[in-house]
């Protein structure tokens, strides 16, 4: 096919499909989906979703752009991985899923206070800190995730909890200072910061 | 029984002092009995679970993923990959067969992993620890072992979704898995094979961002484990351990529920069958106590 060819074929396709091909995490899949529905009625949230995974891949290619990326549909996603083992064109969802949130978090069109964007926002911050979850802190910091005085209240409401939890040796007070990480964190941070670069270097720019 | 050795992913929450570490107690004691090497991969990291996406993209998660591999291929050599929380062995696998698949990520994590002066080569096995008891040890070989059958106790075998998808256990349904319930049965306890909620959703990391919508499933798994006569709940997996555990005071105050059934690992039920005590099977790590399990330790 010629070059003007191509360039003739691509004015005529809906230019978010192709920006979510491009930019978004398996986002090459969607034009597979054959909307027969599998994967929201095998969803464990689905019932919570706005617009559960097939209304997701048609919305996409209908080029609701801004309807997608602001909805909080794909944080819904517990990532059980159902869908993906029924799919009957071997659609990878969850990723797909993922790779929505994740993009709608760069361009930052994440509703105000999801509970799981700002969970997993805290959980990749407390893991980049030392190379491994302190899973003490990650919990405190949930707890304060909607300001002090919530944090308080929530701490109080889940004390037995943490109690027992300390008592069965399954969480350590000693975790607050310090706590288990990577020898080489210099190097894992700076491993990062490197994939990072990488893969926005390779983002294509869609208005 | 012959030597087996692994290159050993423990994880975070299987670390002392972590929300597993019981999991990794009773792992201890079960590989001491079946003749396991665990040998742990030196300076691993986290592998950024199913919840990291919200601020890790595509690449640097499986860069994660990719250091631990090539750390175990350059100290572990020749060595298969063992983890023992699901989430780590998904992110694990799932990198590995996404980096051979895809050349030019492939060349892209080597190019971020040169900053740690790494290299991966990217030809490792990564299996979970069920793998090697249900395939490369067999549950003829495992029942051989038991000094103390586990008998009278009913067991609803909760398999969860990432030991069983999107891999699982070669050979097994992602539907209704059955080696759990034969390894139950293969230590001298009684399967509820009839649980239909073996494979049902806990939540995952949701259960700490959406608790209500999570202890939903969370009673519905618990419900069907009671409906099925069960005298307690086991599980391969950490998180699918601790949300059906340690919630249950939450859900009885939210549902008006009265539940309080063990959930214990399949790593414990060996390590008592093998006739091991109840410290070295964790039991002493529950929030509600496995009573039966540790009758029959105290024998």
């Amino acid at each position: 096919m010629s070059e003007t060819n191509k360039a003739t074929i691509e004015q005529y396709r809906n230019s978010f499909l192709s920006e979510v091909e491009a930019n978004v995490e398996e986002g090459e899949w969607v034009k597979m989906c054959m909307q027969c529905g599998v994967c929201s009625g095998s969803c464990p949230l689905g019932k919570h979703w706005a617009h559960p995974p097939q209304e997701i891949f048609m919305m996409i290619r209908a080029g609701k752009r801004d309807e997608v990326l602001a909805s909080d549909s794909m944080w819904m996603c517990t990532s059980c991985y159902n869908c993906v083992v029924r799919c009957p064109r071997q659609l990878p969802i969850t990723h797909i899923m993922h790779g929505l949130a994740t993009y709608a978090k760069k361009l930052g069109l994440v509703p105000q206070n999801q509970p799981t964007a700002k969970f997993a926002e805290i959980f990749w911050n407390n893991m980049m800190k030392k190379g491994r979850v302190n899973e003490l802190k990650l919990g405190l910091s949930l707890y304060f995730k909607d300001g002090f005085g919530a944090g308080i209240k929530e701490s109080l409401r889940n004390k037995d909890l943490g109690m027992k939890m300390m008592k069965a040796k399954r969480m350590a007070a000693s975790e607050f200072f310090g706590g288990h990480g990577v020898k080489d964190i210099g190097g894992v941070q700076k491993m990062i910061q490197k994939a990072q670069e990488i893969e926005d270097a390779r983002m294509k720019k869609f208005d | 029984m012959a030597k087996r050795e692994y290159s050993y992913y423990p994880g975070c929450s299987s670390q002392k002092g972590a929300s597993s570490s019981n999991l990794m107690k009773s792992v201890d004691t079960m590989c001491e009995e079946l003749d396991i090497q665990l040998n742990e991969i030196p300076d691993w990291n986290c592998c950024s679970a199913s919840i990291g996406y919200a601020s890790g993209s595509e690449l640097p998660r499986l860069t994660l993923s990719a250091r631990n591999i090539a750390l175990s291929e350059e100290h572990n050599k020749n060595q298969e990959i063992v983890a023992t929380c699901a989430a780590c062995w998904l992110a694990t696998k799932e990198a590995a067969e996404r980096l051979k698949e895809d050349e030019s990520m492939f060349a892209e994590a080597n190019q971020a992993l040169a900053e740690a002066g790494l290299k991966l080569q990217n030809n490792t096995p990564i299996k979970h620890m069920a793998e090697v008891i249900i395939e490369d040890i067999g549950l003829e070989q495992i029942r051989a072992g038991v000094k103390k059958p586990l008998e009278g106790i009913k067991i609803a075998g909760y398999v969860g979704c990432q030991t069983n998808r999107p891999f699982g256990i070669a050979g097994e349904s992602f539907e209704n898995p059955m080696y759990l319930d034969n390894l139950v049965e293969s230590l001298g306890a009684d399967a509820c094979t009839t649980y239909e909620k073996k494979v049902q959703c806990c939540g995952g990391a949701l259960a700490f961002s959406e608790p209500e919508k999570s202890q939903e499933m969370i009673k519905g798994i618990i419900e069907a484990a009671y409906d099925n006569e069960a005298d307690m709940i086991a599980t391969p997996c950490p998180l699918c351990q601790a949300n059906v555990e340690i919630y249950q005071d939450q859900i009885n105050e939210r549902f008006g529920t009265k539940f309080n059934i063990p959930v214990v690992y399949y790593s414990q039920l060996v390590s008592v069958a093998y006739g091991r005590s109840a410290s070295d099977a964790a039991l002493d790590g529950q929030l509600v106590a496995a009573k039966k399990l540790e009758d029959i330790a105290s024998k």
